[in-house]
């Protein structure tokens, strides 16, 4: 019977390396949102576009959408910004931006040069939604489903491998949903 | 006299600082202190080993901003806490909240030392046993050991 007890440190250490292998890999610089599952928090900032109109939480509902949070301030969004560009234009995803601590004058320029995915841009020069949302690096993208409640984020570029293995597939899970 | 101007001109220089400082100013002595605390016990999510008090990332400025404003609006360390914990996660914690989450975390090392004891105790007990075991001898055993013992003596 006492004997059993010397398997102990044998269940101790596949316990501990099971547990240490799931780590293996995992990127400890990507959170998962804290907002995640819940509404955008609430908002009424003006449109990049066009400095009169305000938005609100209900521009944001009506259908399924990738927000992405970006600044002309900040290098790696002109790096994805391309992809985003050919998400839009060629997959025809739906696409709001967030320009993020950013001036007006230079991200209408950066759209004008580099092309405009977005079906329409916050302003929000502050930084204010940004940090309620819990935005800690631009680029992030949030896929967002047709109530404004947030599905997914991702920190960091978008590329082919990103949209392909996991915004995609939120995205046209919560697609599916919205057609039932 | 000149170089009393150059001392007043090299002070201005020293003006920015002074601006820094009344930026984090608060109105009273003990939310300066609380600030003080606060900043150190909240993560930075960016630069994931700093406290937003050593980070010079611009969220880490924005987070310091907002736990000067929630402050001087007379929020309680629990408050304030919570609403960083809404925006950024739990993660932003340096020391989490127990919860069945992080039961292994607060008791897993106080468990392993208590195992360690128990294995230290058996295993004295054990020893102490098989140490005796030699004199459990009863009289007729005894008698033969001595028998024995004479015999090999003899036959040296």
């Amino acid at each position: 019977m006492n004997r059993v007890w010397l398997f102990l440190p044998v269940v101790l250490v596949v316990v501990l390396g099971v547990m240490l292998y799931a780590g293996i890999g995992k990127d400890p610089t990507k959170l998962d949102s804290a907002r995640l599952n819940q509404p955008v928090p609430a908002f009424e900032l003006t449109m990049l576009a066009d400095a009169q109109r305000m938005l609100d939480n209900e521009s944001l509902k009506g259908q399924v959408a990738l927000f992405n949070v970006w600044g002309t301030w900040c290098p790696s969004c002109r790096v994805e910004h391309p992809y985003l560009v050919a998400l839009a234009e060629e997959q025809g995803i739906r696409i709001i931006g967030l320009n993020y601590k950013d001036k007006r004058g230079p991200a209408l320029r950066w759209l004008e040069d580099l092309g405009d995915p977005y079906q329409f841009n916050i302003y929000d020069p502050e930084g204010s939604l940004g940090y309620d949302l819990g935005v800690y690096g631009a680029p992030e993208t949030y896929v967002l489903d047709a109530n404004g409640v947030v599905r997914y984020r991702h920190v960091g570029v978008v590329d082919e491998r990103v949209w392909e293995n996991h915004l995609k597939p939120v995205y046209e899970q919560y697609r599916a949903q919205e057609v039932d | 006299m000149r170089r009393i101007l150059m001392g007043c001109l090299l002070m201005l220089l020293a003006l920015p600082a002074l601006s820094q400082l009344q930026t984090n100013e608060l109105s009273d002595p003990e939310k300066q202190r609380r600030y003080q605390e606060l900043t150190r016990e909240l993560r930075c999510p960016l630069c994931q080993n700093e406290s937003i008090a050593e980070s010079d990332a611009p969220i880490a400025n924005d987070m310091r901003r907002d736990v000067h404003r929630r402050l001087e609006a007379g929020q309680s360390d629990e408050e304030i806490v919570q609403a960083l914990v809404a925006r950024f996660g739990e993660f932003v914690r340096y020391s989490p909240r127990v919860t069945p989450a992080t039961w292994a975390l607060w008791f897993g090392p106080f468990v392993l030392v208590l195992v360690g004891l128990l294995v230290v105790v058996l295993m004295g007990l054990r020893g102490r046993r098989s140490q005796q075991a030699p004199a459990a001898l009863d009289d007729g055993e005894r008698a033969r050991v001595q028998r024995l013992l004479r015999e090999n003596d003899r036959n040296q």
